[in-house]
Order: structure tokens, then C-alpha cells, then sequence
């Protein structure tokens, strides 16, 4: 294996960017990128993106933001009709071919114009779901009565979750819900969807962010601690959600497994949960220990959703906080779905 | 070189037609039939709605069996604020129903008159439009069965 790591990343999360396209945000956040390891888009190897033309409204939406990433002479690159976490993936597995030790990934997405909650309906079973237009949050509010139902998690445990990401995200200048409210408080809010609450539901964002991957001594010489990936895995459960076991996550449990989530300590975790449910499911899948690691040290989804790109935003804080020497190894975690459907668990660690 | 404008007549189409194929296709006649199909994995369980593969094994599956048209709620929601396009304009409950013959469920609509009429476990029955196309809104929805009936 070829020793690659994250060694530049920017975001920029807004409740909603108005006024500015998905390409006109993304330029200046994707220049600072290349710039803050002194790169330029010549010297990458390999350019991977990814976003929704579904949130964008326009088929191919993305080959107007590779323009905008400057490719002249023309560039090597790859895009992904998902979070850009799978970016950052198929870029590793490039470099891991050999011939480059640099590589861009991006993931943006701008909801705001829409209801991205009705909008996800359409990532449901077209013949047999979809056409009833079930949004988010009833999907996930399925999911949550079994949870609940079942004893796999009561409310409190829900809001001492969301009460958590609150608190966390007081220092996260990219978070767009951080005001704190303690647990009773939480309880004490109105079902949006019974059984779930506003503080359960992803704090919807627009934006995006960059990452800057080098390989080996080039890692070195970028970056004064470079944030390695030591380890990284995506699985998929069954599309359909009647065939799914919904209090568990099987996938991130055997992402978490082949990416060695348990081989050593883990200082601390971002997780991609969009719903208090859903993180509370991945801190159980993953086998993740509260007391020994910090969990969404960011406040995490819950704090700024921005779709395709809050996967990539959690491999970007976690290997923020190795840089800074916050921590010595980090899990980073990505979903894509309906109710966990698809994970992606990646192990970062200092040197 | 000539000044000429080029044109040409431009129609736009989708000149393809897409099938269903023979499972989701079959489930889809069914519906207009007024009858609900499911398909037996090799462990004898059945799913439904049927699947062309099953989501564990992958094996390709072909052997379809008719369910009932009643069942029990695995789990719901209730949707006090419908959203457009959504089943009923009323308040509802989205539930996964397990329909008798049947291992797995399927997401549909139920139309109770409140919350509190809805319960994990509890029986309910197909509500059938009665024009029907082959489409999952073939069903309308499901209503509660009265404990008096099931008991």
C-alpha cells in the first residue's frame, strides 16, 4: 500500500448561500485548498469530485465546476454522483495505482432553492417508493419508532445526542445550529414528525469543500503532520427498507471492520449522522467508546447538513484536529441513503 | 465560404420505452388485477414487494406467490402535515406493513383518523382505487381493521 494523506481542507457551511452559484462558492474555497500547500490545479494527479445534479437542477452540473477549478493544460479527473467522501475514495484507490502523489477532491451541494427533504424522496425505490413521495424525515421517523419500540435507544438518549452536537458546535464557525439547549429542553419540543423532534433533524446547509491527498515524502514536505489514512471501507445494505434490519447498521459495521476502526485507540470520531438516530446507530456499529473518544468534536451533521459534501467535511475535521494535535488517530465516517443505506469509515492517524 | 444558415428539424423525444421487467412488472399487473404479489427467496421466506435478486445472496429470484391483502403495521410515523404529493391531503400515518404470507414489508400509507388510533402490531387492509393502471398508487392506501373484526 502506497502511504497517502490529507494534508489541505476548506468549507465553507451556510444556512443558505443566496446569490452565488455552486460554482461561484466553490472557486475561491477550492483555490484556497491548492494554495494553502502552495499547489496550483497543474500540479495535481488526478481531480475527483462530487455532487447531485438533482439538488443543481441540470444534468452534468458538475463539468461547470471542473471548469472552474482552472483545468488548463487539461487535467485527469473523475466524478461521483455522491458525497464526496467516494471522491476522496476513488482518488486513494488512483494514487494506490501508482504514477501520482497528489490528488484534489471536492463535494458541494446547494439545497436551499428546494426542499431537499422531498427532493430525497427520489433516492427511494422508483416503482415501488418513490412515487408516494415519502420524505426524510418520515423515512428515518420509521426507523426511529422501531429504535425506540424495540429498546435499542430511548428519547433521552436522542436528546443528550442532539444536546451534545449543540454544545459542540458553539466553536464550529461553520456550524448553522449551535445554539445550546439542554436535554429537557429537547424533550420538551414538539414532534415534527412524531416520533422525532427539531433538534433529531440534520441542520440543513449549503457549500461545500476541498481536499488536497499526497502521497508518501510529498505528504511530508506539505504538511508538517500529515493525517494518514491508514485504513478505509465503504459496504451498501439492501436498497429496500422493508428487507433491512433499521435498528442496526450492518454496512458500517463491516466498513468499521476492513477499515480497523478497533485496531487501536481512537481519540476522536466525526461521524456523518444526519438524524440523532442515526448517529447513535454508527457510534453502536462502529464499537466506539464514548468515554475514551470524542465524538463529533465538530457537532457534526446535526450542526451543518450540507448535502454531498458533510462525508468529506468529516474526513476534513477530523484530519484538522491531527494536524493541530488534538488527537493521534481519528475515525472519519460518511453516509449516503436512505437510512444508512451506504457507509464509508476512514482511519486517520499522525505520525 | 457559404453564409448559409444550416438547419435541421429537431424533435425532442425519448425514442425508448422501458420495461419493468418480469418481477416488478408482474407486481405492478398484479395491482391492476387488484391482486398483491410477493417472491419466495431460497429459505422459503417471502419478500414483498418483490425483488429481482435477493438483497442478501444476490441470487436471481423468479418464483412469485400471491400475499394477502391484509397485515400488521412494523412500524409508523405519523405525518400530521402532508407534504404535495404525498398519498392524502388529510393527516396520515406512514407505516412498513407486513402483509400475511409475507416476511418483509412494504412502505405505504394508512389512513387513520389520528394518532392515536395507530399502534405497532396493529391489523390493517388494502384500500384499492378503483381505476386501476398497474402503478403503486393502484393501492390507495391502508385502513385500520376494527379489533372487533380481527377478533
Amino acid at each position: 500500500m502506497i502511504d497517502v494523506a490529507v494534508v489541505a481542507f476548506t468549507q465553507r457551511q451556510e444556512a443558505a448561500i443566496s446569490g452565488e452559484s455552486e460554482v461561484e462558492f466553490m472557486v475561491p474555497l477550492m483555490e484556497q485548498a491548492k494554495a494553502s500547500v502552495g499547489l496550483t490545479q497543474s500540479d495535481m494527479g488526478f481531480t475527483c469530485s462530487g455532487s447531485s445534479d438533482f439538488l443543481a437542477g441540470q444534468a452534468f452540473s458538475f463539468v461547470m465546476t471542473i471548469d472552474g477549478t482552472g483545468p488548463v493544460p487539461p487535467i485527469s479527473e473523475s466524478h461521483v454522483e455522491q458525497d464526496g467522501a467516494w471522491a476522496l475514495y476513488e482518488a486513494w484507490v488512483k494514487i494506490q495505482c501508482g504514477g501520482i502523489d497528489t490528488a484534489f477532491v471536492y463535494g458541494y451541494g446547494k439545497s436551499s432553492p428546494g426542499s431537499l427533504r422531498d427532493v430525497l424522496a427520489t433516492q427511494m425505490d422508483p416503482y415501488y417508493v418513490c412515487p408516494l413521495w415519502p420524505d426524510s424525515y418520515a423515512v428515518e421517523a420509521l426507523a426511529a419508532r422501531l429504535m425506540l419500540e424495540g429498546g435499542h435507544v430511548s428519547e433521552r438518549r436522542l436528546a443528550e445526542i442532539a444536546a451534545r452536537s449543540r454544545a459542540s458546535a458553539a466553536s464550529n464557525p461553520h456550524a448553522v445550529r449551535s445554539e445550546p439547549k439542554s436535554v429537557d429542553e429537547i424533550l420538551a419540543e414538539e414532534h415534527v414528525l412524531d416520533p422525532l423532534r427539531p433538534s433529531d433533524l440534520p441542520a440543513e446547509a449549503d457549500g461545500g469543500c476541498a481536499v488536497v491527498l499526497a502521497a508518501g515524502d510529498r505528504a511530508r514536505e506539505l504538511c508538517e503532520r500529515p493525517a494518514w489514512i491508514r485504513g478505509m471501507d465503504h459496504r451498501g445494505d439492501a436498497h429496500t427498507l422493508g428487507v433491512r434490519d433499521l435498528t442496526s447498521s450492518m454496512s458500517a459495521r463491516l466498513a468499521a471492520q476492513h477499515a480497523g476502526v478497533a485496531d487501536d485507540k481512537v481519540d476522536l470520531a466525526e461521524l456523518y449522522g444526519p438524524f440523532t438516530t442515526s448517529e447513535h446507530l454508527l457510534i453502536e456499529a462502529l464499537g466506539l467508546d464514548e468515554d475514551g473518544t470524542a465524538i463529533n468534536p465538530s457537532g457534526g451533521a446535526l450542526a451543518a447538513h450540507t448535502m454531498m459534501a458533510s462525508g468529506l467535511i468529516r474526513i476534513g475535521e477530523a484530519a484538522s484536529r491531527i494536524w493541530r494535535g488534538d488527537g493521534d488517530r481519528a475515525v472519519a465516517h460518511a453516509t449516503s441513503g436512505p437510512c444508512l443505506q451506504q457507509n464509508l469509515v476512514c482511519v486517520l492517524e499522525g505520525d | 465560404m457559404s453564409s448559409e444558415v444550416l438547419q435541421a428539424p429537431l424533435v425532442l423525444e425519448y425514442p425508448f420505452t422501458r420495461s419493468t421487467g418480469p418481477v416488478i412488472g408482474a407486481f405492478l399487473t398484479g395491482l391492476r388485477d387488484g391482486v398483491i404479489c410477493g417472491i419466495r427467496r431460497a429459505d422459503g421466506t417471502v419478500l414483498c414487494p418483490p425483488q429481482e435478486y435477493d438483497p442478501l445472496t444476490a441470487e436471481p429470484l423468479t418464483e412469485l406467490v400471491e400475499v394477502g391483502q391484509a397485515g400488521e403495521v412494523v412500524t409508523w410515523a405519523w405525518n400530521g402535515d402532508p407534504r404535495p404529493m404525498q398519498p392524502f391531503d388529510r393527516p396520515f400515518a406512514w407505516a412498513l406493513i407486513r402483509l400475511d404470507g409475507a416476511d418483509t414489508s412494504m412502505l405505504h400509507a394508512v389512513f387513520a383518523p389520528s394518532a392515536a388510533e395507530m399502534s405497532t402490531g396493529m391489523r390493517v387492509r388494502v384500500v384499492w382505487r378503483t381505476e386501476r393502471e398497474g402503478h403503486i398508487a393502484d393501492i390507495a392506501g391502508f385502513e385500520p381493521i376494527p379489533a372487533v373484526e380481527t377478533a
